[in-house]
């Protein structure tokens, strides 16, 4: 007996694996259904739907690139505290003095490579059609999870806090000064007022909602670092599982039922 | 000036890239070669058959001493001769600017489409990279183009430009391929070897290569490029220019034609809306599940154009081309903070009230008398801009049913009244950029409609 049959023999082993090795067909029908990982798939699929050329990879590559991010984010997390004594100062240890620390590097990388798949994963999935019923809410899930992807890495944005960080947040999110109605520049601002007191000012309105104050500063740098290790990755991840069941239960990725 | 700025670690890394070209092409060789394809040279070379394999060997051989002589001839870089020439980039220079910028994507964009055919031949499809991967090759030694693409965060930005046209091109291959087979009655590519495999192990294998090779991936980027990390921020220095994230420089750009509210809040939910509306108002049941163009052409055209040139294209324009001021620069021209463009863009309502007839008999815009109360006011705006806001009432809302009645009436017979307008009035927000821009470059239009009292300027 081998060394490798010891192993796959032994109690614990059989504890951890439900099921023999899958060597043959059975068992390879076997583990798809009673590995916890592997039953998010099928136990068969079409040949269609595994093809590189028909895919492009692009939605599994955005999940495993989620994953990453999740990963390098938890390591980078252990170094990183928002506020505006220590944030920069982090970042600086980080790249300078932390072991193998390419960390942020992978992370930011990732995030723009995360940005580029999902669009790719779209275009293919409109390209091919994938919308159409019975697929049209997965569709929509999808468009939610690409705005989320971008709110992931707008918020990241931020957290170095160097000039490339408030410059780039303090652009974008100038725009919500001009919501209309809601922001203290935007169309029909004063419409919302009592007694001739605006209700709508610059300490009030989208905007400051969004910064926690009237510039991007340290009120920002805390809600966006909540807002991107937690709040947004928990509804990312809630909407993935959402995804991902509808494409079991709406018969595979692509084609009519 | 150019020369100046080579340096020799610039000229030894550009070999590395044409050493690659070298190996893509030896590839490329062997393949044209085994595939025994001929062409006939023109009389005047005695019209002999030729190997294709024959031209990229050459190619190919060239290519090799173009990398030698970028790992060898470092020495003085100042003296180095393989430069983009200078008449070029003064002319592309020359030619820059937003116009012939869109222009240029634009009708690239229709030639794509027209031409699919030609396009999706492999050799064409390989030409068009290998003058792609030169030309950027050729441009990084140029000085004023290096500081712009080798910014780390604008690295992945070109490689989105090459992946992306990538898979346009693998779509319009599959898709021709497609429309051919429809055309002749033979089953689509989807259909063949569509059996179904077991996901142990066909689907998780690729799956863990795929995640190997992305892992890899990453962490070579990794180590060859530092995150960028700037001074720490200082809320009184404003960076010059300031712009958002790349991905959201589409919507930056878009604030050159319109107003904040528009451009940042109302055009951007409207983009989101639209797309979630996509599988809701396309009732085409072609198409699902294979890849076509010829069956669903109105979705295809008007999703490619939404995403190529309105939504790449301005990405690309925003992060390379907008410089200090949201200037226009050439992709070769020094980031000057004084350049000075003319700025004389002129409302709708000056151009009815003040530029006209109209000014001599009423003497300039309707302006309320001082002391006017709050309706009196609005009424002198709504008079002053009632031009401006006519037009755009008619366009959201006479355009839809006259476009029902004419061009479109097929559709709005096929869809239903809720979903025609839907996609009408999504349509014609989209069109709204187009028109803005042209409108602005031909008749400097600022606003169309224009109420600065209210922060509401369309």
């Amino acid at each position: 007996m081998s060394v490798g049959d010891y192993i796959r023999n032994s109690q614990i082993w059989k504890s951890i694996f439900r099921h023999p090795a899958p060597y043959d067909r059975r068992n390879r029908v076997i583990v798809m259904l009673t590995n916890f990982f592997l039953h998010l798939h099928p136990v068969n699929v079409r040949q269609q739907g595994i093809s590189l050329s028909y895919t492009w990879c692009m939605g599994g590559i955005t999940f495993f690139l989620f994953l990453v991010e999740t990963i390098t984010g938890v390591l980078l997390m252990f170094y990183y505290r928002p506020t505006l004594e220590w944030a920069f100062n982090d970042i600086l240890a980080l790249r300078d003095v932390v072991t193998l620390g390419i960390m942020r590097e992978i992370h930011r990388w990732g995030a723009h490579a995360m940005v580029i798949t999902v669009w790719l994963h779209m275009y293919r999935v409109f390209l091919t059609g994938s919308y159409k019923p019975p697929r049209e809410f997965n569709w929509v899930v999808g468009v939610l999870l690409l705005v989320l992807t971008l709110l992931l890495s707008f918020t990241g944005y931020l957290l170095p806090w160097d000039q490339l960080a408030i410059w780039a947040i303090t652009v974008g999110s100038n725009m919500a000064r001009a919501t209309p109605f809601l922001g203290h520049e935007g169309p029909g601002y004063q419409i919302l007022n009592i007694g001739g007191y605006d209700l709508i000012t610059n300490a009030s309105d989208a905007r400051f909602i969004l910064l926690g104050g009237r510039f991007v500063g340290e009120e920002t740098l805390n809600r966006f670092y909540i807002l991107h290790c937690v709040a947004i990755p928990l509804v990312v991840a809630t909407l993935i599982a959402i995804h991902f069941w509808r494409v079991r239960k709406d018969g595979g990725i692509s084609q009519p039922l | 000036m150019h020369g100046k700025e080579l340096t020799e670690h610039v000229v030894f890394g550009l070999g590395w890239i044409y050493l690659i070209l070298v190996v893509m092409n030896a590839a490329w060789t062997v393949r044209s070669y085994k595939s025994r394809r001929h062409f006939e040279l023109p009389e005047v070379f005695g019209g002999a058959e030729v190997p294709t394999a024959g031209i990229w060997a050459a190619y190919t051989a060239i290519l090799m001493m173009i990398a030698t002589a970028h790992f060898t001839g470092a020495s003085n870089p100042d003296d180095f001769l393989l430069t983009m020439p200078d008449v070029i980039r003064n002319w592309i220079n020359l030619m820059a600017n937003p116009v012939s910028f869109f222009a240029a994507s634009t009708g690239l964009f229709c030639l794509m489409i027209m031409f699919r055919r030609w396009l999706v031949q492999d050799h064409i499809g390989w030409l068009l990279l290998n003058a792609s991967l030169v030309f950027t090759a050729l441009s990084m030694t140029d000085y004023d183009f290096r500081q712009i693409v080798g910014k780390p965060d604008n690295v992945p930005i070109v490689a989105m430009l090459f992946i992306v046209g990538f898979f346009t091109w693998l779509y319009f291959k599959k898709a021709v391929e497609n429309d051919d087979r429809i055309d002749q009655g033979r089953p689509l590519l989807e259909q063949e070897n569509n059996e179904k495999v077991l996901v142990w192990p066909d689907l998780v294998y690729t799956e863990l290569i795929c995640m190997v090779v992305v892992t890899a991936g990453l962490v070579l980027w990794g180590i060859a490029l530092q995150a960028p990390l700037e001074e720490p921020a200082s809320s009184v220095k404003t960076p010059n220019p300031s712009k958002a994230p790349w991905y959201f420089l589409g919507l930056q750009e878009m604030l050159v034609y319109f107003d904040p509210w528009l451009a940042g809040v109302v055009l951007p939910s409207i983009i989101l809306v639209g797309l979630m509306a996509i599988p809701y108002i396309d009732f085409n049941k072609l198409g699902n599940g294979y890849y076509t163009f010829n069956q669903r052409k109105f979705a295809v055209i008007t999703f490619m154009f939404g995403f190529l040139p309105l939504w790449v294209a301005m990405i690309i324009l925003g992060t390379f081309l907008r410089g200090p001021n949201w200037n226009f620069f050439g992709i070769y021209e020094f980031w000057d903070v004084h350049k000075l463009e003319a700025l004389n863009n002129v409302n709708l309502s000056e151009y009815l009230w003040v530029y006209s007839p109209l000014n001599s008999m009423f003497g300039g815009l309707p302006t309320a008398p001082a002391g006017a109360g709050a309706l009196e006011g609005a009424g002198y705006i709504f008079l002053r801009e009632g031009l401006g806001i006519v037009l755009v009432l008619m366009y959201f809302f006479a355009l839809p049913p006259i476009l029902a009645g004419t061009v479109f009436r097929r559709f709005y017979l096929r869809m239903g009244f809720l979903r025609f307008m839907v996609l009408a009035n999504l349509a014609l927000w989209m069109a709204s950029l187009p028109i803005k821009m042209v409108l602005r470059w031909s008749v400097n239009m600022k606003y169309i409609v224009a109420i600065p009292e209210y922060f509401f300027n369309i």
